[in-house]
């Protein structure tokens, strides 16, 4: 309660961290360095947003867009643990598959699109693909990392007090990585919207136009305003989804098990 | 005298292989009376943990052999070892749950417990919200939750005040009292031994062994500060010090 008057709250940090990010744009927009068609001020992108949000396509855009992140995403939580509980039970699967899912970790997304075109064409599949090996590997990561450091002292009790095998797993393991595991989400979703967004510029299907159709379309037209209203569009779902789900769900945890400072 | 609850036969614990092996426990024959109430005493690094453990299951001996009774034994470990994602109750109840317990059975019986531990009212809390005493009293709880005969208990009130250690003596006394469990509470502290024990088994280092027994007879229950406790203890040390002497000289 005290410690609120000293450090600020962190909505009023972030409002005062995006209008100086705004201010430098519009700073820029007076310089003249590129003429306003090219480079419009903060305000006409605002104003098109405005315009946007009034058009039902604007919503499906989201709509298309956030559909193959949600199943996307799913699908690489359900392949991130399930490879990192193999890889747990098999100690020679974790020896020699651990390098390569690091490795696979720090491959920038777009690499794979080559290939997921060839095996999949010009089609959802496609995006799928990729967005599921961008993510996976930092999911898999996350939950591997967080149950090695462990207490072996929680594992002893769970143990002592009965649970053995896959009850020792759902009841001891996966409750006790759950804080960091939850950051191994974080930073899955993290690749997942990137690696969307970079299928998205690259696999235009043009019965559904979603956001990343919308972007590639305002480049072809020159329509700098469009371009830019749908960068925003972009940065605040991911902000969004960070701050709504991923902090909250932190700062549900911390609190619970008490490793908040007071 | 009745049946044993536990009894270790020529039990050898040793760690590692070849140059590196280190004999931690040797030739150890021990046998529990069932509800007795037995204190091991010993300096640190003696073995106590690891004989604890072998009666425990968590690990095997490397030779000898080790029984308990059906259903194995439970155990309190040094630190309360409380698993903070879960509320109290929820903790007390995770054996209860393992054994596939239904809900409502659970709550009553968890109910119980924490009235056992005098800790009503507490169950939906979260472990981190009670002290250090508290914890323990849920550790034990959740440790009688199992519903062994047998109850190890390992150094469990080191870390606490000696106010508070000597109401959780009179609390582990009472239900021990009211359960005739079989407990064998290791400690340091040669008072406390004296204070809970029916016997007190002293062990010397390098390699750990038994070196001496002593039966207590001083009627319950026992204040610490007591002068028969206080004079117990002294006899206890006495003979602690000569087993501490006894292990220089053959260093
Ligand atoms: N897992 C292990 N690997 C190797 N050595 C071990 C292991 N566990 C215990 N030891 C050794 O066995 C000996 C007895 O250890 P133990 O933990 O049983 O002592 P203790 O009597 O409980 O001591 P304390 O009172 O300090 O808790 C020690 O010398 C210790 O180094
Ligand atoms: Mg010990």
């Amino acid at each position: 309660m005290q410690a609120s008057s000293s450090t600020p709250s962190p909505w009023l940090a972030r409002l005062a961290a995006l209008a100086t990010a705004i201010l430098l744009w519009q700073v820029v927009v007076w310089s003249g360095w590129k003429p306003v068609w090219l480079l419009p001020s903060p305000l006409t992108v605002f104003l098109r947003l405005a315009t946007l949000a009034t058009e039902p396509a604007f919503y499906w855009a989201i709509f298309y867009t956030l559909v193959r992140a949600v199943s996307g995403y799913a699908m690489a939580v359900g392949i991130g643990v399930a490879s990192a509980l193999l890889m747990l039970r098999f100690r020679l699967l974790r020896t020699t598959v651990a390098g390569l899912l690091t490795g696979l970790q720090s491959m920038p997304s777009v690499i794979w699109f080559p290939l997921a075109i060839l095996l999949f064409q010009l089609g959802e599949g496609a995006i799928l693909f990729v967005v599921v090996l961008g993510a996976f590997p930092s999911i898999a990561n996350g939950l591997l990392h967080s149950i090695d450091h462990i207490p072996p002292l929680w594992i002893r009790a769970g143990k002592m007090l009965g649970a053995r095998g896959w009850s020792l797993v759902a009841h001891v393991y996966l409750p006790a990585a759950m804080p960091g595991f939850v950051g191994g989400l974080k930073q899955g979703w993290a690749f997942a919207w990137r690696s969307l967004m970079a299928g998205e510029l690259l696999v235009i299907i043009s019965d559904r136009p979603s956001i990343g159709t919308r972007l590639s379309f305002a480049r072809e037209l020159s329509d700098a305003p469009d371009l830019l209203a749908w960068m925003i569009v972009v940065l605040g779902i991911g902000m969004l989804v960070d701050g709504l789900l991923f902090s909250t769900i932190e700062r549900r945890i911390r609190i619970k098990r008490g490793l908040f400072e007071t | 005298m009745i049946s044993p609850a536990v009894v270790l036969d020529h039990v050898q614990k040793t760690y590692g292989q070849g140059a590196q092996a280190h004999t931690a426990l040797q030739s150890v024959s021990l046998e529990v009376p069932a509800g007795e109430f037995l204190c091991l005493l010993g300096a640190s690094g003696c073995g106590k943990s690891t004989l604890l453990h072998l009666i425990a299951g968590l690990e095997p001996p490397t030779s000898g052999s080790v029984s308990v009774p059906a259903g194995g034994a439970a155990m309190m470990f040094q630190d309360p070892a409380l698993f903070p994602w879960l509320s109290v109750a929820d903790n007390i109840g995770f054996p209860l749950a393992r054994k596939g317990l239904g809900a409502t059975a659970q709550k009553a019986r968890v109910q119980e417990l924490l009235a056992m531990v005098n800790l009503d009212g507490w169950g939906h809390r979260q472990p981190h919200e009670l002290s250090g005493g508290m914890r323990q009293r849920v550790a034990l709880a959740r440790a009688l939750a199992q519903d062994a005969r047998v109850l190890l208990m390992d150094e469990p009130f080191a870390a606490l005040d000696a106010m508070m250690r000597d109401r959780l003596h009179d609390e582990i006394e009472r239900v021990w009292r009211e359960t005739g469990l079989t407990i064998v509470f290791v400690t340091h502290n040669v008072r406390e031994a004296a204070r809970l024990a029916d016997r007190v088994i002293v062990l010397a280092s390098h390699p750990g062994r038994i070196a001496g027994e002593f039966s207590v007879k001083l009627p319950r229950p026992r204040r610490i500060d007591a002068p028969e406790v206080a004079q117990l203890s002294r006899t206890i040390t006495d003979s602690l010090r000569s087993v501490l002497r006894g292990n220089d000289d053959a260093s």
